[in-house]
């Protein structure tokens, strides 16, 4: 019988000529990825199960990438990431992503330039990056959204501490093959629908948990005419609906990305859907029919339509994390910031310190990104993980007051950008920088002639 | 794993993501170091809104104000316990609090896989809607392997889903346990 994508995937990592839906299997890592919040932890069952004395299974497929509290005074985030130090020391791990000004005394002051630091912020934008993604093969990360690199056409799914502590000594870890949901996007985006929308319209559509416990496949031209930042957009947030996984056939966009990413030169051999692969579940959105959408507090499957929330008051605008601190949302954002102020407190915050540098290069109608954003008063961050989690309270942009907040990132659970009681509204950064404008939830079409 | 967990309810609603279970900034606390783990206790379903913590009336604190400590050793929730993001503090947090057994309608399936994998407690899950049946303080008797639910406040008796394939990881301890067992790891 015909396997999909996924199915594939999990065959060949389990050294199986095939799977079906169901089966449990042990599957081989192509890649560990772990970061500062869950490093510790992982760390800490490693040696605890394996011995004092033991090594990770393979020092090249282990990547570590701090990320989530690093411009904070807090001493115990600073303890974090000297224990991944050590432990990349102990191990000989190379692909470490060192946050090389932080010294553990009070709030870190950051690079001067982005481009001369070996810190890289976001680890689900650093992976493909640094090229540490490929199509075909299996990632595992300590976080939900590892996801985000099915957008390579590989299997990825977040793990929690004491099943990467197996990895690291085993490079093992059992899975069950999940089902293949389908979504097939028709058309070709307008220019004021990003992939934001697509997915939050799928959230919307399936729930929160319309997707536990199986794989969520993209397809289409609408899916295919994305740029891969816009892919991982969407593979970002399969787990908002409780997806294992995320993932998009490769095309001459991916392997043209991956290609001139990949240093180590790692071979690779991309999968595709048999003919008469089983899906569980498919829909067709024609995407020349949606709209801008948002998801209200208090979470991300409280789908709206931008045109029924127009006008709701909001004290805070921010843009930033693995799914809206892109490149690529930052452009959006620009094209309506560009000759704008916003009217109220706004948060610019890219997800890496490429991207970071980036904003200082690239161009908009004359002006870099970055002068767009600073002449429109907004305010901008250090890579980083930032507000997207709340964090310590020295937190760049962090909601330490019942705040009302449009955010391009991709939780709004109570409490998730610090204030329990604060609302957030989730929407692509058009949106959200049409509303940083309006001072209120705006509509982008009213924005871009 | 005890055959049979005795104890108190406490009642939660859908959706409670591990967000709510344990909030960031309290990630930074290592759970590999035996204080910290005990520390993530202290503060386990932080954010939970006051209003939806010990259901049906709510406003139930999780900890008691004087002491710190929970007196609530089992969970009954709604739909899609666990959603969010994959911190395995979320478990770890609810263990050191006491908490022995969840019974949810069912999990996000990460929340799930670290509660089994780690061995940190007994994820059951339920046919029926309980969270809106069982009140907050209600005296339960969870029978494991019979997948029953008795309710001594009440009388009522609820069967449950059989753990089925997780049960030998549990049995074991965790993921670790489980791989010496079957010879996956050397011991
Ligand atoms: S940016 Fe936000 S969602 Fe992404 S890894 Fe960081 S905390 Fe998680």
């Amino acid at each position: 019988m015909g396997m999909t994508i996924t199915e594939k995937i999990l065959a060949k990592a389990a050294g199986k000529s095939s799977v079906a839906v169901g089966d449990t299997v042990w599957v081989e890592a192509d890649i560990l990825m772990t970061h500062d919040v869950c490093g510790p932890g992982t760390i800490g069952v490693f040696y605890e199960q394996f011995g004092r004395n033991a090594r990770v299974w393979d020092p090249d497929k282990v990547v570590i990438i701090p990320d989530h509290y690093i411009f904070t005074a807090d001493q115990k985030a600073h303890r974090n990431v000297d224990i991944l130090r050590q432990f990349v020391r102990e191990q000989g791990i190379r692909h470490y992503y060192d946050p090389d000004f932080l010294h553990g005394d009070g709030m870190p002051t950051p690079y001067r330039d982005p481009t001369k630091t070996s810190y890289k912020g976001v680890c689900h934008i650093a992976l493909p990056e640094e090229g540490h993604t490929r199509p075909g093969e299996v990632l595992f990360g300590t976080d939900s959204h590892t996801c985000t690199a099915g957008a390579f056409g590989e299997f990825a799914t977040g793990i929690g501490n004491t099943e990467a502590g197996f990895v690291l000594g085993t490079g093992k870890l059992w899975l069950k093959v999940p089902a293949t949901m389908r979504f097939i996007f028709e058309g070709t985006l307008p220019e004021w629908l990003m992939a934001k929308d697509l997915i939050l319209a799928v959230i919307g559509e399936i729930g929160c948990d319309g997707a536990t416990y199986q794989a969520m496949e993209f397809a289409g031209e609408g899916v295919l005419s994305l740029n891969i930042e816009e892919r991982m957009t969407l593979c970002n947030m399969v787990i908002e609906a409780g997806g294992k996984n995320g993932v998009i056939a490769p095309d001459d966009k991916t392997l043209e990305y991956v290609r001139s990413r990949n240093r180590s030169g790692k071979a690779f051999e991309p999968v595709f859907n048999d003919a008469d692969a089983r899906f569980v579940y498919e829909k067709v959105f024609d995407v020349r029919r949606l709209e801008p959408v948002v998801a209200k507090p208090h979470s991300p499957d409280n789908r709206a339509a931008v045109s029924e929330v127009k006008g709701t008051r909001l004290d805070r605008a921010y843009i930033g994390s693995c799914t809206g601190g892109k490149l690529t949302d930052f452009k959006a954002a620009a094209r309506i910031l560009h000759g704008r102020s916003v009217r109220i407190d706004t948060f610019i915050v890219p997800a890496t310190t490429e991207i970071e540098g980036a904003l200082k290069t690239e161009k908009y109608n004359g002006q870099t990104l970055e002068e767009i954003f600073l002449s429109a008063g907004a305010r901008l961050g250090s890579a980083s993980c930032a507000a997207c989690l709340g964090g310590p309270s020295d937190t760049f942009g962090r909601l330490n007051a019942p705040l009302t907040c449009i955010s391009a990132t991709n939780r709004n659970f109570p409490g998730r950008m610090g204030h329990k009681e604060a609302q957030v509204f989730l929407a692509s950064p058009l949106t959200v920088a049409a509303s940083a404008v309006a001072g209120c939830i705006a509509d982008p079409r009213d924005f871009l002639q | 794993m005890k055959p049979i967990i005795r104890g108190r309810a406490y009642i939660l609603g859908d959706n409670i993501d591990t967000d709510q279970i344990i909030p960031a900034h309290y990630l930074t606390l290592n759970p590999a170091i035996p204080e910290e783990y005990r520390q993530l206790g202290r503060h386990a379903l932080a954010g939970v809104p006051e209003a939806e913590g010990g259901l049906p009336k709510g406003h139930i604190p999780f900890h008691d104000p004087q002491t710190g400590q929970s007196s609530y050793n089992i969970l009954i929730a709604g739909r899609n316990f666990g959603c969010g993001s994959s911190r395995e503090h979320a478990p770890i947090a609810l263990n050191a609090a006491g908490v022995e057994a969840i019974v949810a309608e069912f999990y996000a399936r990460i929340f799930f896989r670290n509660a089994v994998n780690g061995g940190y407690l007994i994820p059951m899950e339920s046919p029926q809607r309980l969270c809106e049946e069982i009140r907050t303080g209600d005296e339960l008797e969870i029978h494991i392997r019979e997948a029953l639910l008795v309710n001594h406040t009440t009388g009522d008796r609820w069967k449950l889903k059989p753990l089925g394939e997780i049960a030998p990881i549990l049995e074991a301890g965790g993921l670790f346990a489980y791989a010496r067992q079957t010879g996956m790891l050397r011991s």
